[in-house]
């Protein structure tokens, strides 16, 4: 960690904030880790662990009105955008108070209230999605922001390409934000991409880009705070590539037999919460008591959203037809 | 209808597009060459000089971008109006509308709705061989989650999109690409609003029920105007909407007429003529005197040479065999 970072509030209060979000991200992940090998969670669950400084940092920028589009793996964003844990938790479940009344499951959490568009789970597929947001509230004179999260592995689909190249050609008010773990699945970004520079992609349809340290999550709030500011002043979309590791497994599948323990530990070193508290500490910002209390309020908030799950009823077989369109005599 | 006027099924898309963009601030049309060039079937000519480059919006070349585009911009709460220049190329944005548009509001338990029309050229008869030429409704009619219309008259592509742009849900709407030059009256004074949910009846009969929809409800009507010749009378149902399908306006006509034959330019596996004959056997089984007869295009992808996409496609001689042959005669 740096001392200054531009347009963040380097305060107890604001740290605080972050290091609370990240711990939420991840003691609500290991939590879920141990509820799929129960068997309370099923299908697929693929974790965020390791990139919570992404989805927590970007998150700091935005404003209630912006909007978020995520991919399969978003509890972080989800959480980091402020959905309540009880329903995105009752929504692993399958559950009806879930955030998507058990429709979605882990993949497809998402909040109208939240103006978030939801995990999609093919990859690429959210980035036109994002782009037609962002021209809405163009077309309307809004200076609203959509922010659209994806992985490296994206920019190996056409959709990706199509999307910034609309995004620019119509200066769309789209955060484009590469989350790249340097795996698509378990192939090697050097083994899928020939330009394995992403943020270039991007420079070569005219979008300012950035390389962003995905593992410090003041570095990706300063970056996401210039990208907003200049997309709300009009100028058009933003790129940003942060670096980042997935420390856990692609999914619950995954025996994880393309890549070596040892990168794997060497990456846990720069951990985005290994590298943020001794700073803090050492710079007497927050003490160890503060972390025990953060700890001590997550562990909380997981496990009431876990008593919420548990509790929570199933929607009625009877509605599962409802919501695959709209009744004609609802139409507008 | 006191007073009509005569004019062309593109004219009738034309003033829809045109009514819709007058009506609503909300819709605007998106496609490649809408503008400009004034749409590949001339659908759009003169709009972009109405109503400006912001709602009358030329695309690149990226089916996907821009349909998921569409569907983005729905979501935030405008009325888009994708043209996807044929059904052929909107293969390269099934994605977006299969994978996004059609499961968007079921798998947020109904916090999302996608109001996006899209609007696209289907069918063949041009010589313009395997590439464009092909039928796939079927292909979106199968979707849950989607409307799936194909207006077959001038009155019909007239009314049909604005009743398209006030369903909530995704809409998919199919020109057949030798309709364009059709004409049609229809009536001076508007609403000019169709019934998207219902089959019609165009033609009055006793001795067989002829279905079909889209570019082949002309050959249809042709075929049953020369069997009238011989008295034979037929009900004619233009199916309209192809997801949802009518089966109670099919199965009345069938259980009325107690023959029926399907005219449908898709490939008969696993065709859309297929699902209306296995709701026909669902439905009235005890009232058939005949097995369900299909014309539909042969199992080939639609050659280049006249004479052989001629003899691929249904024709009004194929329905009237097709139709002799349920009846036995």
């Amino acid at each position: 960690m740096r001392d200054q970072y531009e347009g963040v509030e380097i305060s107890a209060e604001h740290l605080r904030e972050l290091a609370r979000q990240m711990i939420l991200i991840r003691r609500f992940e290991e939590k879920c880790a141990e509820l799929y090998s129960t068997e309370k969670i099923r299908g697929f669950l693929h974790l965020y662990i390791g990139e919570e400084a992404n989805a927590v940092g970007v998150m700091q920028a935005l404003l209630p009105d912006d909007r978020v589009v995520a991919t399969y793996r978003e509890h972080g964003h989800a959480l980091a955008r402020g959905l309540p844990a009880t329903e995105v938790m009752a929504e692993m479940y399958g559950k009806a108070t879930g955030s998507s009344r058990g429709r979605g499951g882990s993949m497809h959490i998402c909040s109208a209230d939240h103006r978030f568009y939801g995990g999609f789970a093919i990859v690429g597929g959210g980035l036109p999605l994002a782009v037609g947001l962002g021209l809405a509230d163009r077309m309307r004179g809004k200076t609203h922001v959509t922010c659209c999260f994806f992985g490296e592995g994206a920019a190996a689909e056409g959709e990706f390409h199509e999307a910034l190249n609309l995004a620019a050609l119509w200066r769309l008010p789209v955060l484009f934000i590469c989350e790249n773990n340097g795996y698509a699945m378990g192939t090697a970004l050097e083994r899928s991409e020939s330009e394995t520079d992403i943020h270039r992609h991007a420079e070569s349809y005219n979008i300012s880009a950035e390389i962003v340290d995905g593992m410090d999550v003041c570095a990706v709030e300063e970056a996401a705070r210039r990208a907003v500011s200049k997309i709300r002043a009009g100028e058009g979309p933003y790129f940003l590539e942060n670096k980042t590791y997935r420390f856990r497994a692609h999914s619950m599948f995954d025996a994880e037999l393309y890549r070596a323990k040892e990168e794997v530990e060497e990456w846990k070193e720069r951990g985005p919460l290994v590298q943020f508290k001794p700073c803090i500490i050492e710079h007497s910002l927050l003490a160890e008591s503060d972390f025990e209390e953060i700890e001590s309020d997550v562990a909380n908030v997981v496990e009431e959203a876990v008593a919420f799950a548990e509790a929570a009823p199933w929607e009625p077989v009877e509605d599962l037809l409802k919501d695959v369109v709209t009744p004609r005599e609802n139409m507008a | 209808m006191s007073e009509t006027r005569r004019i062309t099924y593109r004219d009738a898309i034309r003033e829809a597009l045109s009514e819709a963009l007058t009506k609503d601030e909300r819709v605007f049309l998106m496609g490649e060459d809408v503008g400009r060039y004034g749409g590949a079937y001339a659908c759009s000519k003169g709009l972009l000089e109405e109503f400006g480059e912001e709602r009358i919006r030329d695309t690149p070349l990226s089916e996907s971008g821009f349909t998921g585009a569409g569907i983005g911009a729905a979501l935030a709460g405008m009325r888009p109006i994708i043209e996807v220049m044929t059904v052929n190329f909107s293969l390269l944005c099934l994605d977006q509308i299969v994978n996004n548009a059609a499961t968007l509001r079921h798998m947020s338990g109904g916090q999302f709705s996608v109001p996006v029309v899209i609007r696209m050229a289907t069918g063949a008869g041009r010589q313009l061989a395997a590439q464009h030429s092909h039928s796939l409704e079927n292909w979106y009619a199968h979707v849950p989650g989607l409307r799936v219309l194909a207006p077959a008259t001038v009155v019909d592509a007239r009314g049909m999109l604005w009743s398209a742009l006030e369903c909530p849900d995704p809409v998919i709407i199919f020109e057949h690409a030798m309709l364009y030059n059709e004409e049609g009256d229809i009536a001076s004074e508007g609403p000019w609003t169709a019934d998207i949910d219902h089959a019609a009846v165009r033609r009055d009969g006793d001795d067989a029920t002829l279905i079909t929809y889209g570019g082949s409800l002309p050959k249809t009507l042709a075929a049953a105007n020369s069997l009238a010749e011989d008295g034979i009378s037929c009900d004619v149902i233009d199916l309209r909407s192809l997801r949802p399908l009518d089966r109670e306006r099919i199965v009345a006509s069938v259980v009325k007429t107690h023959r029926a034959v399907i005219v449908d330019e898709g490939w008969k596996t696993g065709s859309l003529a297929g699902e209306v004959s296995a709701q026909i056997t669902e439905s009235a089984f005890f009232d058939l005197d005949a097995p369900v007869e299909r014309v539909c295009t042969a199992e080939a992808p639609i050659p280049y040479a006249q004479h052989l996409e001629l003899a691929a496609l249904p024709s009004e001689e194929k329905i009237v065999a097709a139709v002799r042959k349920a009846l036995r005669i």
